[in-house]
C-alpha cells in the first residue's frame, strides 16, 4: 500500500451513517430470499402484478423527445419555462386569477425533496426566528430536510392512535398555541405516513387558526391525481387557502403521479401578494438553487411539459392515473374485506377504508412491524406504515393473516 | 371625518392596476411575507447571454457562452449520446436510484478519473456518489467539510469559476484566495501560486482545477504539477480537484488527468469532483460524480454513507437519465471509442479556433502579444482585455463576452473568427 502523504486520515472520526429507514427497507427486501416476500417499503407504484410501471404517455413522451433530437443545453436556473407554466396551472387551475395576475413565483426543482430544501433555505435566510410546524407524524425525511437547513421545528398533533384517525382538535389546538407567524407544513392530499386527510370542513378551520395566527402554509403535494384520481380534487385543500388570499408555499413532485421518480421532477411555487414581490421571491430562490446545483435536470421536466402540452396526451395521463388510484383502492377494499373476514376479535377495520392514497398506517406499533418481516417476509417502515402500491389483490388475504398475527399476538 | 393624508387619499382613490376583484384588493392591500426580501443581482454569466439574444444585429457573436458550439455556431448532441438515448428510450423503468446513485456509473467515472487499472478502485478505497454535475459535487463536498471538517476553510484560486465562491459560502465553510493568474504575462503566477501554498497553515484545504482553468485557460505545466504536489506532502495539505473538462481540454482524457494521477504517485488522499457537462455534451441533464480517497475500504463505506446522508436531504437521490447515457457510453467499447473520438473532435476545433484568432490578430499587424490565446487551454481564453475594452466590443461590434475579458472559444467559428479579430485588435491598438 502506497504511503499516504499525510501521517493520520482527516476522515478518521468519520462514523458509518444509519440505515435510512425507508430506502433502507427497500434494500432489506431485496436481500431476503424467501419467496412469500412482500416489499410494503419504499412509497413506489407497482401493477398488479408487483411490477413497476412506466406509464404509457411517459413511454410517449419519450419516443417524441427522440424523434425531435433537441439539444441538451443548460436550463436557466429556474428550470424549463413551459413545464414551470404547466406545474402552476396543474396545481391551482389555468384560470385562476393568481396565476392570470402573475402572483406565483415557480421553480423547477429536484422533485418533492428538492422543492422543500429550496423553500427550507429560504425560510432559513430569510425568517431566521421562524420555526416550521410539522405533523405528528410525518414523512421521515421532512425532519431532515429542515435540520439539514437549519430550519427548527417543532410538532402538531396530527395522529389519533385510538381512532387510527386524525386528531382534528389537538392540531388545531397545536397550530394556535405556535408563536405567530409560523410555518405550517400541511400535506396537500394523501397524507405520508397515515393516510389520513382533513375533511373539506375540516380544512376550512384549519386554513382560519392559520389566517388568525398570520403562519403561512407550507404545501407539500406529492399526490395531486395519485390520492382520488382527480387532478383537480386533490389540489382542493391548497386552492381553499390560495383562494382566501393567503401566501403560500407549496412544494410538487411527479414522482408518483407521473412515474417519474428517478427523473427528480418537481417545483417550488410560491404564492405572492404581487407580481413584484413574486419576482423578489424568485430570484432569491434562484440564488440558493445556483450553489446547489446550479440549474435542474431537463429530462424529466421536457417529459412532464410534452404530456400535459399536448390534449391527447394529457387525456391520456388522466386515464393511467384514474386506473393506477383506482387499483389503490381495490386493494384497500380487498384488504379491508380480508381482515374483516378473517378477524374474529371484532376489531373495527374500517379505518382502512377511510385513509386515502399510496400508504396506509395499519395501528403496527414497533415489535409488531417487526413481526411482519421477522416471521411474514412482510416489509414495512417500523411505523406500521403500508404502501398499499405494493400490494396485490392476490396477496391481500395473506398480508390480513400476517396483519392478525402482529397485531393480536405480539406486543 | 378626519382629513386623510395625501398619500392615504390618493390611495384610496387610485383604481386597481388589475382585474377588480375582492381577492385582488385583499392581497394589495395586506402587507407582504416578502417585503424585506430585496431581489437577487442580476447573474453576470447568464445576463450576457440575455443580452445577446436580445440583439437584432446580423453580425453578432456570443463568446459568453460556457457550452460548446460547432462551427456553425450551433449546439451539439453527441452521436454516441443520442445512439445512448435510443437505447434507453421507453425501455427501463424509473424506480428511484440508490441514495449513492448510478453504481455503473460511478465505476466508470472512477476508473476515468483514477485510471483503467487503479489499484484505489480495485482496493474499494474509494467513496463515491452520482452528484449533480460539477456544481452539485462541490456542494456535497462543501457541505461534508463543513459537518466533519469543522475548523477547516478553502482555499480558492484567484480567479475561479464565480459559483465556486457561491458553493462553499452557502455551505458556511470559510474561504481565503491563493494567487493563480498573473496578468502581465497572462499566464501562471507560479511563484505566487507557491508562497501562498507554503504560507497556508499546515492542512489547509485547496480547491484546484484539475485542467482548463474557468475562466483563464492557464494550467500548471506537469513540472509544475509535480512541485505543487510535493510542497503539498510537506504541509500536509489537502487537495480537492474540480474536473469539469477532461477529455475537452487536450482532446485526451488520460493527459487531463494528469495532476490527478501526479498527486494519487505522491501518496495523497484526494477529492474529485467529476461532470460530463461539456465532455459529453450532457449540460442539462446534470450528471457528474463526487469522489474522495479514503484510507481503507471501511472508511470509505462510512465517508460514503456520510455523502449519501447529506445529499437524501436534499434531493433525495440523483437523477436517473444522464447517469443511463453516462453508462451505457463508457460500458460499451464501441461507443466509449465513438465518443473519444467525438470529444477529441471538439477539442481540436477549439484548439484550431485559438490557433486562428491568433494568426488573424497577428495578420493584422497586433503589436502585442497574442502567444497567449493558444498556450491556454480548454474552453475559455482570458484575453487580457479591459472592461472598457469589452464594453466597446459590445456596443460597437454586437460581440458579446463576460467584462472581465473571457473569452468562450467554442463560441468562435471560421465564419466570424476573422470579425472577431479585427474587432478586437480595433479596441487594444494603441492609439
Amino acid at each position: 500500500m502506497m504511503a499516504l502523504a499525510v501521517d493520520v486520515s482527516r476522515f478518521e472520526g468519520v462514523p458509518m451513517a444509519p440505515p435510512d429507514p425507508i430506502l433502507g427497507v427497500s434494500e432489506a427486501f431485496k436481500a431476503d430470499k424467501n419467496d412469500l416476500k412482500l416489499n410494503l417499503g419504499v412509497g413506489a407504484y407497482r401493477t398488479e402484478e408487483l411490477q413497476p410501471y412506466v406509464l404509457n404517455v411517459v413511454k410517449k413522451a419519450e419516443n417524441l423527445m427522440l424523434e425531435k433530437g433537441e439539444n441538451k443545453e443548460y436550463l436557466p436556473i429556474e428550470g424549463l419555462a413551459a413545464f414551470n407554466k404547466a406545474t402552476a396551472e396543474l396545481l391551482l387551475g389555468a384560470d385562476n386569477p393568481v396565476i392570470k395576475q402573475g402572483l406565483v413565483a415557480t421553480l423547477q426543482a429536484l422533485s418533492g425533496t428538492g422543492s422543500l430544501r429550496l423553500a427550507a433555505a429560504f425560510i432559513q435566510r430569510y425568517f431566521p426566528e421562524a420555526k416550521v410546524l410539522i405533523s405528528s407524524p410525518t414523512w421521515g425525511n421532512h425532519k431532515n430536510i429542515f435540520n439539514d437547513a437549519r430550519v427548527p421545528w417543532s410538532e402538531y398533533r396530527y395522529y389519533d392512535p385510538k381512532t387510527v384517525g386524525l386528531d382534528f382538535e389537538g392540531m388545531i389546538a397545536d397550530i394556535e398555541a405556535a408563536p405567530e407567524g409560523s410555518f405550517v407544513l400541511l400535506h396537500g392530499c394523501a397524507h405520508n405516513p397515515t393516510g389520513i386527510d382533513p375533511t373539506p370542513e375540516q380544512w376550512e378551520k384549519i386554513a382560519d387558526v392559520i389566517q388568525e395566527k398570520k403562519h403561512t402554509p407550507f404545501f407539500d403535494v406529492a399526490y395531486q391525481g395519485f390520492a382520488s384520481g382527480s387532478l383537480d380534487e386533490d389540489a382542493f385543500s391548497v386552492r381553499l387557502f390560495v383562494k382566501r388570499g393567503m401566501e403560500v408555499f407549496v412544494a410538487q413532485s411527479y414522482s408518483k403521479n407521473l412515474g417519474l421518480y428517478a427523473e427528480r421532477v418537481g417545483a417550488i411555487n410560491v404564492v405572492c401578494s404581487s407580481p413584484e414581490v413574486a419576482d423578489r421571491v424568485k430570484s432569491q430562490l434562484k440564488r440558493l438553487a445556483r450553489p446547489m446545483y446550479s440549474n435542474p435536470p431537463i429530462h424529466g421536466a421536457k417529459i412532464v411539459a410534452n404530456v400535459v402540452g399536448d390534449p391527447t396526451m394529457f387525456g391520456e395521463w388522466k386515464q393511467e392515473m384514474e386506473q393506477m388510484a383506482g387499483r389503490i383502492k381495490n386493494v384497500r377494499q380487498k384488504l379491508y374485506d380480508s381482515l374483516s373476514a378473517k378477524d374474529k376479535s371484532g376489531k373495527d377495520w374500517s379505518f382502512i377504508l377511510r385513509q386515502i392514497g399510496m400508504f396506509s398506517y395499519t395501528g403496527l406499533n414497533k415489535a409488531q412491524s417487526d413481526n411482519m418481516t421477522d416471521k411474514w417476509h412482510v416489509y414495512m417502515t417500523k411505523d406500521g406504515r403500508i404502501s398499499l402500491a405494493g400490494l396485490s389483490l392476490a396477496k391481500c388475504d395473506y398480508l390480513a393473516d400476517a396483519i392478525i398475527d402482529s397485531f393480536h399476538n405480539v406486543n | 371625518m378626519a382629513a386623510l393624508s395625501r398619500a392615504a387619499s390618493s390611495a384610496i382613490r387610485r383604481p386597481p392596476l388589475l382585474l377588480p376583484s375582492r381577492l385582488q384588493a385583499a392581497r394589495s392591500m395586506a402587507s407582504s411575507l416578502f417585503g424585506h426580501v430585496e431581489p437577487a443581482p442580476k447573474d453576470p454569466i447568464l445576463g450576457v447571454t440575455e443580452a445577446f439574444l436580445a440583439d437584432p444585429s446580423p453580425d453578432k457573436v456570443n463568446v459568453g457562452v460556457g457550452a460548446y458550439r460547432d462551427d456553425n455556431g450551433q449546439p451539439v448532441v453527441l452521436d454516441c449520446v443520442r445512439e445512448a438515448e435510443r437505447r434507453i428510450a421507453g425501455n427501463l423503468n424509473m424506480e428511484y436510484l440508490p441514495m449513492g446513485g448510478s453504481i455503473k456509473m460511478i465505476e466508470e467515472s472512477l476508473k476515468l478519473a483514477y485510471g483503467e487499472d487503479s489499484e484505489f478502485v480495485k482496493d474499494k478505497r474509494i467513496a463515491a456518489v452520482q452528484a449533480l454535475s460539477g456544481t452539485g459535487a462541490c456542494r456535497l463536498f462543501a457541505d461534508f467539510q463543513k459537518r466533519f471538517l469543522p475548523d477547516s476553510q478553502i482555499y480558492i484560486p484567484t480567479p475561479t469559476w464565480s459559483n465556486h465562491h457561491n458553493i462553499w459560502r452557502d455551505a458556511q465553510v470559510p474561504q481565503k484566495t491563493f494567487t493563480y493568474y498573473h496578468p502581465e504575462s497572462r499566464g501562471l503566477d507560479f511563484a505566487g501560486l507557491m508562497n501562498d501554498i507554503k504560507n497556508a497553515p499546515d492542512g489547509s484545504f485547496f480547491l484546484l482545477h484539475a485542467c482548463a482553468h474557468n475562466p483563464t485557460g492557464v494550467d500548471p505545466t506537469e513540472e509544475q504539477w509535480r512541485e505543487i504536489s510535493h510542497q503539498f506532502k510537506v504541509k500536509k495539505h489537502f487537495p480537492f480537484f474540480d474536473m469539469a473538462y477532461q477529455g475537452f481540454a487536450s482532446g485526451d482524457p488520460e493527459r487531463d488527468a494528469k495532476a490527478i494521477r501526479i498527486f494519487l504517485e505522491d501518496g495523497h488522499q484526494i477529492g474529485c469532483a467529476q461532470s460530463y457537462a461539456k465532455n459529453m455534451g450532457l449540460y442539462g441533464q446534470r450528471a457528474g460524480c463526487l469522489s474522495i480517497l479514503c484510507e481503507d475500504e471501511m472508511q470509505a463505506v462510512a465517508v460514503k454513507s456520510q455523502l449519501q446522508q447529506i445529499a437524501r436531504p436534499m434531493y433525495s437521490n440523483p437523477p436517473v437519465h444522464g447517469a443511463l447515457v453516462v453508462s451505457i457510453i463508457l460500458n460499451d467499447p464501441e461507443l466509449k471509442s465513438l465518443w473519444l473520438k467525438e470529444v477529441k473532435g471538439m477539442a481540436d476545433r477549439i484548439i484550431g479556433m485559438r490557433k486562428a484568432l491568433k494568426e488573424n490578430l497577428e495578420k493584422l499587424g497586433s503589436p502585442l502579444s497574442w502567444e497567449h490565446i493558444t498556450n491556454q487551454i480548454g474552453m475559455f481564453c482570458y484575453s487580457g482585455m479591459t472592461p472598457e475594452q469589452v464594453d466597446r466590443l459590445t456596443n460597437e461590434y454586437h460581440i458579446y463576452m463576460t467584462r472581465n475579458g473571457r473569452i468562450s472559444m467554442a463560441g468562435v467559428t471560421t465564419g466570424n473568427v476573422a470579425y472577431l479579430a479585427n474587432a478586437i485588435h480595433d479596441v487594444t491598438k494603441p492609439n
